[in-house]
């Protein structure tokens, strides 16, 4: 485990869930409220190890859960459940793909709230739903699109700004060195 | 192929949620409050900046402009005054009458202030979190208001933070009444309308309704949350359902909770 990786994978989970919770624009505009949760553990699952996922699966929906009215822990399980399928076909995913991570991103945006939902009903709640959740289901769908790479870019810069730089390559090459003298 | 550790981790995480799920509600409640809590520092930082933000934009307003709102603020607090002091007559001779009838006289409301500090993660409630909790002297199902009418009510309530389930939620419906025709509905959560959000539905309202678009609504006091006399919203339309048998209307909350900052709590 990358402990750097890891580390730097929370805060933003942590940061994300806090964002969500106090930006309500894109909720006045767009009628949905965006999540940033889908992304990040569709980064975990094609990046990290299993150990990770779990880590931001649990802490991410925990954290999401504290600030809502949904029952403590729902979101853990559709998180991890997503990012567990990535994580097992991840070898023949294109993942370093921008346009293989724009896929994954949608489905993560629509799969993890229609879980999510699904997990709610199953339990007898009564949620907020209606036509336009479809509407809501398709922006969240968008923007996981939209957000996943941005978040794969941005994981990238963070590990690289904090972890050591790669050595560059020098024009000496010990093959063609001239050696003069008896040997 | 899946290695032992990712059984493991498979496994444990579905455990915890499950194990998690099943909680006592008074524990899910407790530990959910203690988790949002973690957020508070920065909720507190999210504040300060707000407010110097705000402090910043007060030092580039002309001097002209301030003087204008002086006027203009001393104007409206004269009006307001001579309003007062007719309401308080008013009040005297009600506190009058119900004692020469022998009512129980209706207390005065005590309002406490609150940050909103966080909106609902999910899009199926409605709920916010406010700045106010037991040491403020917060308990559940307390009124939830701003100066447009009624917010919600606290739905949890923690050390320094609550949980608001605003009107239109799935959990907060409240008995009111029409100012003009005297008709008793109930406000709950509506299934129309994706970009207002202050559309909710009045519903078991009676067959032969008069109802009139802009009718306003008040709490009628009954079932004993919410008490009597909170404005909630106005009518926009209305339209008779089930056969005839009962009519339903659409209301514009007077609270707009986007663009809420501040509530006040109902203190009893």
């Amino acid at each position: 485990m990358n402990w750097l990786q890891t580390t730097s994978l929370l805060v933003l989970t942590f940061m994300a869930v806090f964002i969500q919770g106090t930006w309500d624009l894109p909720h006045s505009w767009l009628g949905a409220q965006l999540s940033l949760l889908p992304s990040l553990v569709v980064y975990a699952a094609i990046q990290t190890d299993v150990v990770t996922l779990a880590l931001v699966s649990v802490l991410g929906g925990l954290w999401a859960d504290s600030l809502s009215a949904n029952p403590f822990g729902l979101s853990i399980l559709p998180l991890f459940w997503l990012g567990f399928m990535l994580h097992r076909w991840r070898d023949l995913l294109l993942r370093e793909l921008t346009y293989a991570q724009c896929v994954m991103g949608i489905m993560a945006g629509v799969a993890v709230p229609l879980l999510t939902l699904l997990l709610l009903l199953s339990m007898g709640a009564h949620p907020l739903l209606g036509g336009w959740s479809l509407w809501q289901l398709g922006v969240l769908g968008v923007a996981g699109g939209c957000l996943t790479p941005p978040t794969f870019w941005l994981m990238e810069r963070l590990i690289a700004t904090f972890s050591y730089q790669p050595v560059k390559a020098t024009p000496f090459r010990a093959d063609r060195e001239i050696k003069r003298g008896r040997h | 192929m899946l290695k032992r550790p990712h059984h493991a981790a498979f496994g444990s995480v579905l455990l915890l949620g499950l194990a998690l799920l099943n909680l006592p509600d008074n524990v899910a409640i407790q530990a959910k409050l203690a988790v949002s809590s973690l957020f508070l520092p920065l909720f507190g930082l999210a504040g300060s900046v707000h407010a110097l933000a705000a402090q910043a934009g007060n030092t580039i307003v002309p001097r002209r402009v301030l003087n204008e709102r002086i006027d203009q603020l001393t104007k409206e607090n004269l009006q307001l005054s001579l309003k007062a002091a007719q309401g308080e007559e008013a009040l005297r001779e009600n506190a009058r009458l119900h004692q020469l009838l022998g009512w129980q006289q209706q207390s005065p409301w005590h309002l406490k202030p609150a940050r909103v500090v966080a909106r609902d993660t999910a899009n199926w409630w409605r709920t916010l979190r406010i700045d106010f909790g037991k040491r403020d002297g917060a308990r559940v199902n307390m009124p939830v208001l701003c100066p447009e009418g009624l917010v919600g009510r606290l739905s949890q309530v923690g050390y320094a933070m609550s949980e608001v389930v605003l009107v239109g939620d799935p959990k907060c419906a409240v008995a009111v009444v029409i100012a003009e025709t005297h008709e008793n509905g109930v406000v709950t959560a509506s299934a129309s309308g994706v970009l207002d959000h202050r559309l909710v539905d009045l519903t078991h309202l009676p067959r032969n309704t008069a109802l009139k678009p802009g009718q306003t609504v008040y709490t009628s006091g009954l079932g004993g949350v919410f008490p009597a006399g909170i404005p909630v919203g106005a009518v926009v339309d209305w339209r008779s359902v089930g056969y005839g048998l009962y009519s339903e209307a659409r209301l514009k909350l007077g609270a707009d909770s986007s663009r809420l900052q501040e509530v006040m709590v109902m203190l009893p």
